[in-house]
């Protein structure tokens, strides 16, 4: 990815991100973390994590802000009133994030920096070798190109099997959850 | 190009970002969104990381792009039962602002 998308991509998510603080309406900061993780779905396309991309576009900006947003006009939230706040716990917070900063840029200044590896036509179709030579991810990587989505669902059906199948029992175990929780209160 | 520090800078701003809503802002909700912040900032440290840290076959490291994948998965779980959860507080206290849920009792 040039330089000047990520910086682009960067400080729409940054933006999208302080805003979602600073807005006093809840539906305001909403519609900022929308923005925010448009700009995140850009830097993982940029990595070259389509199928990442994607999802974050999908899952995250499609169905859970579209929850967040349900929830907001469901429960009828007003603005916050602008009620004098006790410093206090405010100047705590700032410090508790400028310490944090701090310490991110100080071991960041230290770490070896690294640049990205280079995914170009010849070491997609080096890396063909390793796949079956009549497979969908052989083919499509001996043409030079990525094929992100395959080489996940490989992964994930082969080296993370387990994991998917105990996954789709926690979004099973949450669905009931939901609805006893969303039950209970009827009574 | 940018680099992995770029990166890295980048996502532990929207990690700060997001800490910073949890500290400092007093509706659930809004608290809430900034924890999704937070998960999306390990995200990205996750993808970059992927992207940067190339095994011997040349191509991206994919166990890094899986741990996103289940982070997103178990993240939307999450947001389904506390979202009914925040419904259920409301309904029981009539407000969502954590200064005014001081007692666990219902």
């Amino acid at each position: 990815m040039p330089s000047y998308l990520f910086w682009l991509f960067s400080t729409v998510m940054l933006i999208g991100g302080v805003s979602v603080i600073a807005f006093r309406n809840p539906v305001s900061s909403a519609l900022s973390v929308v923005t925010c993780f448009v700009g995140l779905a850009g830097l993982f396309i940029g990595l070259s994590a389509f199928f990442v991309g994607v999802i974050q576009i999908l899952v995250y900006t499609g169905a859970v802000m579209v929850l967040f947003l349900f929830i907001i006009m469901l429960l009828d939230l007003k603005d916050e009133e602008k009620a004098a706040k006790p410093l206090l716990p405010i100047a705590a917070g700032i410090a508790l994030v400028a310490a944090f900063t701090v310490q991110l840029i100080g071991i960041l200044s230290r770490t070896p920096n690294v640049i990205a590896p280079n995914l170009d036509k010849e070491t997609l179709a080096a890396a063909a070798s390793g796949f079956p030579a009549t497979s969908k991810i052989a083919t499509t990587l001996t043409q030079g190109k990525l094929p992100d989505v395959h080489l996940i669902g490989h992964t994930l059906f082969t080296q993370y099997n387990l994991p998917l199948q105990i996954l789709g029992v926690l979004l099973l175990v949450a669905t009931i959850g939901v609805v006893i929780l969303s039950k209970r209160q009827a009574d | 190009m940018a680099t992995l520090n770029d990166y890295l800078l980048v996502s532990g701003l929207l990690f700060a970002i997001g800490l910073a809503g949890v500290v400092l802002r007093r509706n659930v909700i809004i608290v809430f969104m900034c924890l999704e912040l937070m998960l999306s900032a390990a995200n990205l440290t996750l993808v970059a990381f992927s992207r940067f840290n190339v095994p011997p076959n040349g191509l991206p490291d994919y166990n890094g792009q899986m741990l996103v994948f289940f982070v997103i998965t178990v993240a939307a779980a999450e947001v389904a039962v506390g979202l009914a959860i925040i419904v259920a507080l409301y309904r029981a206290r009539q407000t969502i602002h954590t200064d005014e849920l001081t007692s666990l009792k219902g």
